[in-house]
């Protein structure tokens, strides 16, 4: 098992080195580039002096090959991401300080997709084809099929209206204040899990249905076992193996909704990071904030791969 | 005596795309304390339906048990209440089902699915119910029980699957043990093993035992009476041994001449019965088996036979049947 986590963990080292090249790339390619910003908001004139002063300035003069090749190293040898080319503050103490704010989030999201869908996706396979699976499965169509933005934004904007009631824009922070945190990042998270949840409660009805014709089912009946615990302990376990990579496959889609929900309801974590250093044109952070997510996107697919090990006795890693 | 077991005119039907379909129809037998009974039939016969439906557990939808009792010790199964029928599954009666392969669940471990019934009938802690799981491996002579308790169901043989089954089924020392064709998905020379391992068993605990199988020979060597089905009835009923030496139903000679017996002469050849099992959404109007009939008439096509006494304890579902008896082998 020691081996098997060793080889992913060095397997992670081309896909991270593949993956920074293309967004090194890319963002240095978008039209309208940092110098044209920055000379633009300072007011300072736009001669060619002042542009030649601040690429240099900045360490964009370099052909794009060597530039990259210098970002690697100071990863490799300083363990440094650069530096902010607005603040000039280190990008890794800005990630590091976002990091667990996006994280919070996700996990909640995880926790409500899985929280809802899973006893949903159970309930509506047992009952499969009455009023109450069909209701359940509507309710899993129109959460998959409203945007979270959009309903993000109708949540800060309608309870305003109505009742002069809006979530809180002003971040407060779990050190701070644990429950005021809680249940400013609960909304957020409710809609970002919303969808997943939609998505897990659908195939955790189709493998229920699927496993509830298993023979060993019928074994667990004729023992005399309720239909409750013949569910908990014979098919929930079994069903739940394909819920579980789903965990993993979504966990992008999941970075991928911060960033449009961190905006909307003003939470000061990676996502928001990302978009304003994007409009920006902040070079290092990008591509710092990509590095991040892709190793972290390596890692959950790491866990579930892992975790497989418990719920199926027949994987085992060597 | 009372029997222990009497299923009285029980019929089960499966709504389906054509139509309803009588997968058992107007079956009736008893079972005594200790006594093994074979239901042979091919399949479609409608064996299987009748074993889960004595237990009730036809999936209801499509299927559904329209007619009958089914008496056992005193009280009728088709009539108590969900929770009354729970604590007779696995208790005082146990199944054993035809795909070890398929029967255990992949993700638990052996021993804990052979400890469920012990713990859920008799209330015994798990770890108590565990040390009884590995007395009861050793009983259906599983080697080294102890660590084979802790293994999961991939890691045995299919014998081996199955042996555990036979534990799981005697873990509650259950009056009736159902086996439902327990050596058809095995290798041949386990087969062997497993039915004597069950008889020896049941015998020891003076259960009686079910027999569901497609294989006379079995028949001829486990069991101490026999029914036969065919397109959902019973088509013949006596003790093991008349039937096996006086058969007086088509279908039964058919099937003793379809199986390769030891005391035939060599050279001679296996006789198949044509044609193919009836659909039982279609049944003709006559005897079931009619069409597939040698000795086939105008009576049997038109007029559907009841089952009668051939002889005080053999039934018959011929018209022909006293005619039968006296030119077996033919």
């Amino acid at each position: 098992m020691q081996a098997y986590i060793i080889r992913r963990l060095l397997a992670l080292i081309p896909t991270l080195i593949f993956a920074s090249l293309i967004v090194f790339i890319t963002v240095r390619l978008i039209p309208g580039d940092i110098i044209d910003l920055m000379l633009s908001s300072n007011d300072i004139g736009a001669d060619k002096k002042s542009r030649v002063q601040l690429e240099a300035a900045l360490g964009l003069d370099k052909p794009m090959v060597s530039q990259y090749f210098r970002w690697l190293g100071a990863i490799l040898f300083e363990g440094s991401l650069g530096k902010s080319l607005w603040q000039n503050t280190p990008v890794m103490e800005e990630i590091l300080h976002r990091l667990p704010i996006t994280f919070e989030l996700g996990l909640m999201a995880l926790f409500v997709a899985l929280i809802v869908g899973i006893p949903i996706g159970v309930y509506s396979a047992v009952r499969q084809d009455t009023v109450g699976d069909y209701v359940t499965r509507s309710f899993a169509i129109l959460a998959l099929a409203l945007p979270g933005f959009w309903v993000g934004t109708l949540v800060m904007v309608f309870p305003s209206i109505w009742w002069g009631w809006s979530p809180e824009v002003k971040y407060i922070a779990f050190t701070q204040d644990p429950l005021r945190n809680l249940a400013q990042m609960a909304i957020p998270a409710l809609i970002l899990g919303k969808a997943f949840s939609a998505v897990v409660m659908r195939l955790t009805r189709t493998m229920m249905l699927e496993v509830m014709r298993q023979d060993y089912i019928r074994t667990a009946l004729a023992k005399g076992l309720a239909t409750r615990t013949t569910i908990i302990r014979h098919a929930l376990r079994n069903a739940l193996i394909p819920v579980v990579t789903l965990v993993g496959l979504q966990a992008p889609v999941l970075v991928g909704g911060t960033v449009i929900l961190e905006q909307i309801f003003v939470i000061p974590g990676m996502g928001l990071l990302l978009l304003e250093a994007v409009s920006q044109r902040d070079y290092p952070i990008i591509t710092g904030v990509f590095l991040v997510v892709g190793v972290a996107v390596v890692l959950i697919n790491l866990l579930v791969d892992l975790s497989y090990g418990l719920l199926d006795p027949k994987v085992r890693y060597r | 005596m009372a029997p222990l077991l009497s299923v009285k005119g029980l019929s089960t039907e499966f709504r389906t795309e054509r139509g309803i379909v009588k997968a058992v129809d107007n079956v009736s037998f008893d079972l005594a304390a200790g006594e093994t009974l074979a239901i042979v039939g091919e399949s479609g016969s409608g064996k299987s339906v009748t074993a889960m439906s004595i237990l009730r557990l036809i999936p209801d939808p499509p299927g559904k048990i329209s007619a009958g009792e089914v008496m056992f010790d005193g009280q009728n199964l088709l009539t108590l209440s969900d929770e009354q029928i729970r604590a007779i599954r696995g208790n005082r009666i146990a199944m054993i089902f035809q795909e070890p392969m398929s029967s255990l669940n992949p993700s638990l471990t052996v021993g804990l699915q052979i400890a469920e019934p012990i713990n859920l009938h008799r209330k015994t802690p798990w770890a108590a119910a565990m040390d009884k799981a590995v007395e009861l491996l050793g009983r259906v002579r599983m080697s080294d029980a102890a660590s084979r308790v802790k293994a999961y169901p991939h890691q045995f043989s299919g014998g081996m699957r199955q042996r555990a089954m036979i534990a799981m089924a005697l873990a509650c020392q259950p009056q009736l043990i159902i086996a439902d064709e327990p050596t058809t998905a095995l290798d041949v020379t386990v087969q062997a093993q497993i039915l004597a391992l069950l008889k020896e068993v049941t015998r020891a605990a003076n259960s009686a035992l079910i027999l569901i199988t497609h294989d006379l020979g079995v028949v001829a060597r486990y069991a101490d009476r026999v029914c036969v089905m065919y397109g959902g009835r019973i088509v013949e009923a006596g003790p093991a041994r008349e039937i096996y030496a006086r058969p007086r139903h088509p279908y039964t000679i058919g099937l003793m001449a379809s199986v390769p017996r030891l005391d035939q002469e060599a050279g001679s050849r296996l006789v198949p019965i044509e044609g193919s099992p009836p659909n039982l959404a279609n049944l003709p109007p006559g005897c079931a088996f009619a069409p597939r009939c040698r000795r086939a008439t105008d009576l049997c096509r038109n007029h559907r036979p009841l089952l009668v006494q051939s002889t005080p304890d053999h039934l018959s579902a011929c018209h022909f049947h006293a005619q039968l008896s006296a030119n077996v082998g033919t």
